[in-house]
């Protein structure tokens, strides 16, 4: 009964998505007496969406074997937690939680956008419905999460061992808060279109669903990144795979969308680069789905093992970008021009920032795409890799990271670039100072990361100085967010900076009472014991490690058995400090009894991802600060 | 300048930017793709040393030697054409195996060595390099 219920809920919220998009179109054409039903449609056809998820979520918890999906990925036996995250540890349940995320994203527009024009409200939750009944339509014809399996087997078959940690229970609706955020971003921006009303009001209202869903991306971009960091064992914390990228790429768009639709808000300069960099990062996030979706990533082969969801998935890609850059060419001539401003000026320098991740964003695009267009095309099959991705993005967000120190201490519309250097003098000193400090102290460490100590240094020190001589208690909210997410910036940047440099690696075949030294570290190596987990069991290395005159603490890595389905991973044993990790992986043993074993000693690894939070939080502050704002304003003028 | 001249100027600048980084990003792909190859297609067209690739084939039977360092082994990938002898110093994958599929990503040294940086094991024991399935199904074809 719960999956029909399930199912049953999931084609009511299809039929009302159908219909908030018919009568959001003839309202928005001049029929005021279909306007009014648009809203309540939205919000019951969320809910629907909402239930129908439950459902799929307690089918899980219960272990229902009844229906097919509860047999491909749990297992009875499995601890509740992955019971749980099991729901959408697979394909047709991610696609229904996508599907669920886009529709109460809906219904939160139509419940309390009051600000935006009637009419563009309704025109954008057209947009809205429309890209929910294409992904409707693909769950309910071409990935079923209900479908019943008959006869019920006795036992399922488990959850992918790698998938089976607290952190990535959590990654995949993180980053899908984040995708579907720039799907309303879209639909404001077609909704604009749509009725000729793209300004100022336009920005406030797409800003906060702009600002939520970058902070989501932040948040599950670092917590991905920290999840193969410790996770694979390979000591490595981005790795240039195509499934980060298809997270990265929407960030990229986002960032640079979030910058230009605060021009449009507060100078209402940049409308229509505004209007297309939405349609670019509700792309991105489209081919990021894609991507991740459709098993073209496994191989071209797996597309068309199964073509019938991938070429869905790019049908509705196709469908989408194309519809909305059709809408785009035919209305963009009757936006009208936003107010001037001259090249050395805050927008001048937010146009350089949006320009600039748009040629990262490019860059990154073509490197992940190109060996799926060369093997479609040739058969030749290759790779590309971080030496790709460091040469060419590297630089250019070097010198990106360098212009959003100057952006803020920038004047809007008109500057001078003499004054500028005057409040530029000390961030420079900083960096000049760091830069002498690595040349006479420090051994020579490349170019690359030498420019990024010196830059986070530099860049760390101007991001605080909007804060200079301001009254700290009367600083807005969303100006700390911008300097504590720039602040974020330089600290990440200095993590990369000094992993890249400093990190220390040994690699031995050991025995019993061997001692081995890494960075700051005595590391002993005691032996190994048999250990067992609720459904895994594990040979785990003993190391008893020690740091100068420090109480002695013990570390132990692990490689782990799981028994359904029968896979080995090797769990590393990381030990924090102020300056850094220490981290630890088992390796296999030889015929002499001895066993391998890898040491890192990474200097201040952690600050990548304690930047990487501190981007998030400086962006929830944002949020808070412009919300607020918002109300009080709102507020004044229904008063007033 | 009026507004709209400043709007043009700010597309013609946007269309620069996007060419240019399209620019940087195939002259990047041409140094740096790294292209899947198998031993016979080595033997027929060797691969300039230093240049990276993946090579992908079967680790061939009795072929895996630990040296004494007890980190370091040589193995020999083979598809049944021709043999290439391959170097790593690290932790093989646990699906490591002879007579098994494998990808390793590396170049080569002066010596026809090809020394591997990593070597790849998707996490899945019915895990097959593409080609190799298409040469397992020949095999048992014919």
């Amino acid at each position: 009964m719960i999956a029909e219920t399930g199912l049953a809920a999931l084609w009511l919220a299809t039929a009302l998505c159908a219909l908030q998009l018919v009568f959001g179109i003839m309202a928005v054409r001049g029929r005021d007496d279909l306007a009014a039903a648009v809203r309540p449609v939205a919000v019951v056809q969320g809910l629907l969406a909402a239930i129908s998820f439950l459902m799929l979520i307690w089918l899980f918890l219960r272990t229902d074997l009844s229906v097919e999906l509860v047999v491909r990925n749990s297992h009875s036996e499995k601890p509740w937690l992955y019971k749980f995250a099991g729901a959408w540890g697979n394909h047709e349940g991610s696609m229904l939680l996508w599907v669920t995320v886009l529709s109460v994203a809906g219904s939160l527009v139509a419940f309390f956008e009051r600000r935006l024009r009637e009419n563009t409200l309704i025109a954008t939750l057209a947009a809205q419905a429309a890209i929910g009944l294409g992904f409707y339509a693909f769950l309910l014809f071409a990935s079923n999460p209900f479908a019943r399996s008959t006869p019920a087997p006795e036992e399922g078959m488990g959850l992918n061992p790698l998938l089976q940690d607290p952190g990535l229970a959590f990654h995949p609706p993180t980053l899908y808060f984040g995708y579907v955020g720039l799907s309303v971003a879209f639909s404001f921006a077609v909704g604009a279109l749509m009725t000729r009303d793209v300004g100022a009001d336009f920005a406030r209202a797409m800003r906060p669903w702009v600002l939520g869903s970058w902070i989501f991306l932040t948040l599950g971009i670092t917590a991905g990144s920290y999840w193969a960091y410790y996770e694979l064992g390979w000591g490595g914390w981005w790795f240039w795979d195509p499934v980060e990228n298809a997270s990265l790429m929407p960030w990229l768009a986002a960032t640079a969308l979030l910058h230009s639709v605060t021009v449009l808000a507060t100078r209402d300069s940049l409308r229509a680069w505004t209007v297309m960099l939405a349609v670019v990062a509700f792309s991105m996030s489209m081919i990021g789905t894609f991507l991740v979706r459709s098993g073209i990533l496994t191989s071209v082969h797996a597309f068309a093992v199964d073509p019938r969801r991938g070429s869905f998935i790019l049908a509705l890609l196709v469908l989408y970008i194309g519809g909305a850059l059709l809408l785009y060419g035919l209305r963009v001539g009757t936006v009208r021009e936003g107010k001037k401003f001259q090249a050395v000026s805050r927008e001048g320098a937010l146009v350089a920032n949006n320009l600039l991740l748009t040629a990262i964003l490019g860059i990154v695009l073509i490197g992940t795409l190109y060996p799926l267009f060369v093997e479609t095309l040739t058969g030749e099959q290759l790779s590309v890799g971080p030496p790709y991705f460091n040469s060419t993005a590297g630089p250019l967000a070097l010198i990106l990271i360098a212009i959003m120190a100057l952006g803020p201490l920038l004047r809007w519309r008109k500057d001078d670039w003499r004054d500028l250097i005057n409040r530029i003098s000390f961030p420079i000193l900083f960096s000049a100072l760091a830069f002498a400090g690595l040349m006479f102290f420090v051994s020579p460490i490349g170019i690359l990361p030498t420019l990024g100590i010196v830059l986070a240094v530099g860049v760390g020190a101007a991001s605080v100085a909007p804060l200079w001589k301001r009254n700290l208690r009367r600083t807005p909210m969303f100006t700390y967010g911008m300097v504590i997410a720039h602040l974020g910036i330089a600290v990440a940047l200095a993590g990369m900076a000094s992993e890249s440099a400093f990190t220390e690696e040994v690699l031995v075949a050991t025995t019993p009472g061997q001692e081995h030294e890494v960075g700051p570290y005595t590391v002993r190596f005691v032996g190994v014991d048999p250990v067992a987990g609720p459904n895994w069991t594990a040979i785990e290395g003993q190391l008893a490690v020690t740091r100068g005159d420090g109480e002695p603490f013990g570390l132990m890595p692990q490689a782990r058995m799981f028994a359904s389905p029968p896979t080995e991973t090797n769990e590393a044993a990381i030990a924090t400090s102020w300056d850094g990790q220490l981290y630890t992986v088992l390796g296999n043993s030889d015929a002499q009894g001895r066993w391998q074993l890898r040491l890192w000693w990474k200097p201040f690894v952690t600050l990548i991802w304690l930047g990487g939070g501190m981007i998030a939080f400086g962006g929830l502050l944002s949020l808070v600060g412009r919300v607020r704002r918002e109300r009080r304003s709102a507020l004044r003028e229904a008063h007033g | 300048m009026k507004a709209k001249h400043q709007r043009l100027t700010l597309a013609v600048i946007a269309v620069v930017a996007v060419i240019g980084a399209g620019f940087l990003a195939l002259a990047g792909l041409r140094d740096n793709a790294a292209l899947f190859r198998t031993p016979a297609e080595i033997a027929v067209e060797p691969v300039p040393p230093g240049q990276s690739i993946r090579l992908g084939g079967m680790v061939a039977e009795g072929s895996i030697e630990h040296l004494p360092d007890g980190v370091t082994i040589t193995f020999i990938v083979e598809d049944g054409e021709a043999t290439v002898p391959v170097r790593f110093s690290g932790i093989t994958p646990d699906l490591f195996q002879e007579n098994s599929g494998v990808v390793a990503e590396g170049a080569f040294d002066a010596n026809g060595v090809f020394i591997a940086d990593n070597i790849l094991a998707k996490h899945d024991e019915n895990y097959m390099p593409p080609p190799m399935e298409d040469m397992a199904s020949e095999a048992t074809a014919s």
